[in-house]
């Protein structure tokens, strides 16, 4: 149980309260009830009146030490013992120990004939005498009212009931007074004119089908009190009245990251996953994987060896577990450890308060790290938007102050598959949650794809970048999809528009690698040109060179012979005539 | 039915040889208070005057047993209980509407 609270609603100097040990109850009332006078508790038949009368005797004697007196009208002192020995009270135990009184005060009209005056002192000697037999602080009397049954006489009953209060006052008991709920005033004869102190009206009421029961302190004098009305619960263990919502945002905050179990997520998330004590919600359509993440997250967390409970409402344990080993994710381990305890139950069982509670319940006594449910979409249809809503975040309060990290997955039903459209019943539910990812299906190219994205988390700079979520035999796997000219693309489209790429791209390094052969071999053909061109300008040259010299030795040669028959013709030197006329 | 009583204070009025047809009459009170006086006064005269000495009174004063108001249902004060003969009776108020008690005991068909 938490403490009490400081702040809004805290006990007053004026007025003493004792605590009733009703679960919640002392929350809401900042205290309990009124210490030392007399509180009325009204309502309908089978709202729970008797219990709570009978709880705050019992829990007094069990908790605080306060022996009690308890009145019954209407159930005798047998049936009573044994519809309270159902729920693990032991009155008999009780009554042994000499700590609990039990009364049943007989009216039976027929019986009695009235002639006269009279009054109730009779009734006043017995509370006193028992009372006195045990000590009692306490004293329940449940319902007085049946007394207007059994006399005729209006005036001489309002009178004594009036004289029954002060005199309870007097005794400096603290005393529950049950009554009828009537048709116009809180009670059927109007009790609440003479209680000035307490008032609490219990209400059973259905809504489609499923019964919720509701508590609220009509008036409280001389404190402060919750004026809602909250839904309590009549579990095995007694009553346990849940406030709409935790009173205070003052959960401390975890610096600690926890991963999802898929890496390419925890990179997404910074590198690290969540935050330890962070709610995240992933929500999406149907067969969009939601599970298989919730999954993936608690095994995670199993393998960290942190004890996780996982609320589950559309499979039994084992189909899930069988399902998961179908993805790589293997549960049963987990769970023959203990370190995993699945609680499986169809929605629509039991209200919601009641699944609320059995859900506290489980997570006080295993204690998880992580919570996990899936679907919160099924609580739908045994509630309203607002009902579900504060249910959650009751749940999540809860999980926060024991720094539970609650993994919840949520259902929508989109018609519109390809559009990030957001439902309004998740948008009532995102703000409570740290986190929201966001599955869908893509449709296109004749197939269905997922896609996976962040939404929102909180305190952590997160990736924008849509992921294409494929589950494998392998495990959970996110991969970017494919961002380029023909848009974004998922699946098979994804791949084919990978590989048509890498085709093009080694079709023009092909190219290329062509293009390079080619002019290496043009450069060749030039080199080749230019090689003989240089030859055959070689060739010109000595050809040249050897007409030249040819040439020349020819010259020589005709000086040569010319000399040669001018000496042989004797030919002077100095040029006559007669050499000339020869 | 409840044990029969033990009353630590009984007032036994009348009480002869015991008739087949004897009468008891247990008038529980609180103390002494005008309603229980007057009660008693009534009863005291209606037996007089209807069963002569067929009667016998106990009176038991609460205040003085508490527990025989848990014992034997009283809330009520005063309240009469006719104890024989049977079946039970059981009438309230300080008796003053002498035809309602005649009514209430059988002493006298509804005219």
């Amino acid at each position: 149980m938490r403490k009490r609270k400081t702040g809004l609603i805290a006990g007053t100097r004026e007025l003493q309260k004792i605590p009733s040990g009703i679960k919640g109850f002392d929350d809401i009332t900042g205290g309990g009830l009124p210490k030392g006078r007399p509180s009325l508790i009204s309502g309908g038949p089978g709202c729970g009146k008797t219990l709570f009368a009978m709880e705050f005797i019992i829990r007094g004697i069990a908790d605080y030490e306060e022996p009690g007196v308890f009145v019954a009208f209407e159930e005798n002192i047998e049936d009573l013992k044994k519809n309270f020995k159902s729920m693990g009270f032991d009155l008999d135990d009780l009554v042994r120990q000499k700590k609990l009184v039990l009364d049943h005060i007989a009216i039976d009209r027929c019986e009695i004939e009235e002639t006269g005056e009279y009054d109730l002192e009779g009734l006043f000697i017995r509370l006193g005498s028992m009372i006195d037999e045990v000590g009692a602080k306490r004293v329940a009397i449940d319902t007085l009212e049946t007394i207007f049954s059994g006399f005729a006489n209006e005036g001489i009953l309002r009178s004594e009931l009036h004289r029954l209060f002060h005199w309870l006052k007097g005794r400096g008991v603290t005393a529950v007074v049950t009554g009828e709920r009537g048709d116009r005033s809180i009670t059927k004869y109007g009790l609440e004119e003479y209680v000035a102190d307490c008032v609490i009206t219990l209400d059973h009421r259905i809504m489609n089908q499923i019964a919720t029961r509701r508590l609220r302190v009509v008036k409280y004098r001389g404190s402060i009190h919750g004026t809602d009305e909250y839904p309590f619960l009549i579990s095995s263990d007694g009553i346990s009245v849940l406030p709409i919502t935790s009173l205070s945002l003052t959960t401390r905050a975890s610096e600690e990251r926890i991963s999802a179990g898929i890496p390419r997520l925890d990179t997404m998330l910074g590198g690290k996953g969540f935050y330890r004590g962070s709610s995240i919600l992933v929500s999406g359509q149907a067969g969009t994987g939601k599970t298989s993440l919730a999954a993936r997250f608690i095994d995670a967390a199993c393998r960290r060896g942190e004890k996780c409970l996982f609320f589950i409402s559309e499979e039994s344990e084992s189909q899930l577990t069988r399902n998961m080993l179908s993805i790589g994710i293997n549960l049963e381990p987990w769970v023959k450890s203990g370190l995993l305890k699945f609680h499986a139950v169809r929605p629509t069982a039991y209200s919601l308060e009641m699944h609320l509670s059995v859900m506290l319940k489980l997570i006080g006594e295993f204690r998880p790290r992580v919570i996990a449910v899936d679907p919160i979409s099924n609580l739908y249809p045994i509630g309203d938007d607002i009902q579900v809503r504060s249910m959650l975040m009751r749940l999540i309060d809860f999980a926060k102050s024991l720094q539970i990290t609650g993994f919840f997955t949520s259902l929508s039903n989109d018609p519109d598959t390809g559009a990030y459209s957001i439902e309004p019943t998740e948008m009532h539910v995102s703000s409570l949650m740290d986190a929201w990812l966001i599955l869908k299906n893509v449709e296109g190219n004749g197939e269905r794809n997922r896609a996976f994205s962040i939404i929102k988390v909180r305190g952590i700079a997160h990736s924008n970048q849509l992921r294409e979520f494929v589950m494998s035999k392998d495990g959970i796997q996110l991969l970017d999809v494919y961002k380029g000219r023909e848009g974004v693309l998922f699946g098979s489209a994804r791949m084919a528009q990978e590989s048509s790429e890498i085709i093009e791209r080694l079709n023009k390094t092909e190219e290329i690698k062509r293009k390079k052969r080619e002019l290496e071999s043009k450069r060749k053909l030039m080199e080749n040109g230019i090689a003989l061109l240089k030859e055959q300008y070689a060739r010109d040259e000595e050809e040249m060179k050897i007409l030249i010299s040819q040439d020349i030795s020819r010259e020589k040669a005709a000086e040569q012979t010319k000399k040669e028959i001018a000496a042989r013709r004797q030919v002077d030197r100095r040029p006559g005539l007669r050499s000339k006329v020869r | 039915m409840p044990a029969p009583p033990k009353a630590t204070r009984k007032e036994k009025i009348k009480s002869e040889e015991p008739v087949d047809d004897a009468w008891i009459l247990r008038l529980y009170v609180a103390g002494q208070t005008p309603n229980s006086l007057t009660a008693f006064a009534n009863l005291k005269k209606i037996c007089e005057d209807h069963l002569e000495k067929r009667y016998t009174i106990e009176v038991i004063d609460l205040q003085k047993d508490p527990q025989l108001a848990k014992d034997h249902q009283i809330i009520a004060v005063p309240t009469l209980i006719r104890k024989l003969p049977t079946p039970v009776k059981k009438i309230i108020g300080n008796l003053s509407n002498t035809e309602k008690v005649l009514v209430g005991l059988d002493l006298r068909k509804v005219t």
